[in-house]
């Protein structure tokens, strides 16, 4: 009997998840465990509806087997795309609550519950898939071999979606561990490490069972991605549960031990799997798209390591003038100015590799998102050192001008990056001549770039203003603005931010649209970008 | 506690340094020893070493 196995295992734990509700010690874990098994029956039925079906679905049966284990990945390309844009409108309606409090509707859907759904939809649901999709999809490619494990990545992807549904429901019913990044509890926390340990597994053994003798550099990120994700995963979230069946655990660390331990989960989070998987793209889909090999291989091996030594001892630039000792403080500054050198060497490393063939750019807009991405990581990895130098941040800490960078990062780079990946995937995932069209991708990216400028733009202004108008003193040594009207002075600013989150949310549901034709199978008839020019590189 | 702890951090900002520094130095080094080039523009020609199809190997 197909997937017998999977429909037993499932049936085990929906009915582990209902003792969970019997025996809850908490009514926000009995919650959780409602939404746990809701999940785990449909699962199940859908599971139990395959079984009796033939082996071969709709989908299998369009698409030629290649010998790669691709199935995981379509439902990955996906899966950005769903999050993506669910993560982009959850940011709007967060943007919108600051620029008019009638919208937080209280207890689910206030700010403080949707803030973080926003931060891990975009981070952990859409920015996670893109790294589990395209480094399966990259491993596979250049080892010329089968996913290792046979469905233990299928098992990686979907434990990984229960993880980010856990995760998300828990924070709309208050559940959380208060930890940026890592809000959720305990028990969705063990979950999440047993998922990672099998995504290290998976990935190491195809790299091990490789047909290529030379492990091609983006798998170095990738590994270096998987294994510190692992690492700050587990020291970070070191708690103890009040009870075995209840919701609440606290921190094995206290005070600013507790603090520090965060922010160096915290901005390796950033560097790790924002930046180092995201690099592990960049070397893949760059040359592949610009169709020459990157600039200069010596240099991204250069850059992988510095990265790696310097990366991880950034982190307490996040607690400047608290009372993390002086000497950590001034630490963690040195090592994020030191960043700076090897993220340029990396960004000059992507940007050089299209040398000789910038003329690509007008005729392909693909390789436009790929190429302002790298240029946006060059101007955020210039942006987050400054910051992090101590009178810098003095003036930045707190303010709007630090949800502008990490903007600047998280819609430029990391999102333009994806949304390249996404349209190079999506023909060769489901075997389309091209993507349905060229022109909604040439949208999408004015859209997403127009928003990104717009919205980073607004925050450096009221970023500052908030600065200034925190630190302005009076003749008589009084605070010249409470803070009251710091806040007031920001509502044309929360509106304009709006406006750019709407520019961003409107290029991804193009997006969605595109490759959702794409995939049907659909071509709209268009004109190429160039007369001459074939839109997109055949293999 | 804090002898523990002090005997760490001296043991870190010491010995620890000094081989972070020199595992670093030589990975460089040996990144850009030369005759390395060769090996590296071959290395990066492996993207496009991949095949569509792998079902036959």
């Amino acid at each position: 009997m197909r997937h017998g196995n999977t429909v037993i295992a499932l049936a085990v734990a929906t009915f582990l998840s209902i003792l969970g509700i019997a025996f809850a010690a908490d009514r926000a874990f009995e919650a959780h465990m409602w939404v746990l098994t809701g999940v785990l029956v449909i699962t199940m039925l859908i599971m139990m509806g395959k079984t009796q079906v033939a082996p071969a679905g709709r989908l299998a049966a369009e698409v030629k087997p290649t010998g790669y284990k691709d199935d995981v990945i379509r439902w990955g390309v996906i899966a950005i795309v769903f999050w993506g844009v669910i993560g982009f409108l959850v940011g709007v309606v967060a943007a919108a609550q600051l620029a008019w409090p009638a919208l937080n509707i209280e207890p689910w859907f206030n700010f403080g519950r949707v803030r973080p759904l926003h931060t891990s939809a975009v981070v952990f649901a859409f920015g996670g898939n893109a790294l589990l999709a395209t480094s399966f999809f990259i491993v596979q490619r250049t080892c010329r071999a089968r996913l290792w494990g046979g469905e233990l990545a299928t098992f990686v992807f979907w434990g990984y979606q229960l993880f980010i549904v856990l995760a998300a429901t828990g924070y709309l019913l208050g559940i959380t561990e208060g930890r940026e990044y890592a809000e959720p509890e305990w028990y969705v926390d063990l979950f999440l490490t047993v998922v990672w340990v099998a995504y290290l597994a998976v990935f190491v053994g195809t790299i091990v069972k490789r047909s290529e003798p030379h492990i091609y550099v983006a798998n170095w990120f990738f590994l270096a991605f998987i294994i510190t994700v692992a690492m700050l995963h587990v020291v970070n979230n070191l708690s103890l549960p009040v009870s075995l069946l209840g919701a609440k655990s606290y921190s094995l660390f206290a005070g600013v031990q507790d603090a520090l331990t965060q922010w160096w989960y915290g901005h390796n989070a950033v560097g790790f799997f924002l930046t180092a998987g995201f690099l592990g793209m960049m070397y893949y889909f760059i040359p592949k798209q610009a169709e020459r090999p990157v600039y200069s291989y010596r240099l991204s091996i250069i850059h992988f390591w510095s990265l790696i030594f310097l990366y991880i001892w950034a982190g307490p630039h996040h607690l400047h003038y608290t009372a993390l000792p002086d000497w950590a403080q001034t630490l963690g500054m040195v090592f994020s100015i030191m960043l700076w050198m090897p993220s340029w060497g990396g960004m000059i490393n992507g940007l050089m590799t299209l040398s000789g063939a910038w003329d690509k750019l007008r005729t392909d807009p693909i390789l436009r998102m790929l190429v302002v991405s790298v240029a946006f990581y060059g101007m955020s990895t210039f942006e987050g050192p400054m910051m992090s130098i101590k009178t810098v941040n003095s003036l930045s800490h707190y303010t709007d001008w630090t949800i502008g960078h990490v903007h600047s990062g998280a819609l430029g780079w990391v999102g333009m990056i994806s949304f390249g990946a996404v349209y190079y995937l999506v023909p060769k995932l489901w075997q389309r001549d091209r993507l349905y069209s060229l022109q909604l991708v040439n949208y999408h990216f004015w859209l997403a770039t127009l928003g990104i400028v717009v919205y980073a733009a607004v925050m450096w202004v009221s970023g500052i203003m908030q600065g200034l108008m925190w630190r302005e003193y009076d003749a008589e040594g009084y605070l010249v603005y409470s803070f009251v009207e710091s806040t007031a002075a920001m509502y044309p600013y929360y509106v304009m931010r709006v406006f750019g989150g709407l520019l961003y949310l409107a290029g991804g549901v193009i997006m969605a649209w595109n490759v959702f034709k794409t995939i049907r199978g659909d071509l709209r008839s268009e004109a190429s970008m160039d007369g001459a020019a074939e839109p997109i590189p055949a293999e | 506690m804090h002898s523990d702890y002090q005997v760490l951090r001296t043991f870190a900002d010491s010995w620890g340094l000094a081989y972070m520094f020199a595992v670093f130095v030589i990975v460089v080094c040996w990144t850009l020893r030369p005759g390395g080039k060769v090996l590296s523009n071959d290395a990066a020609q492996v993207p496009f070493r991949e095949k569509e199809d792998i079902t036959d190997v």
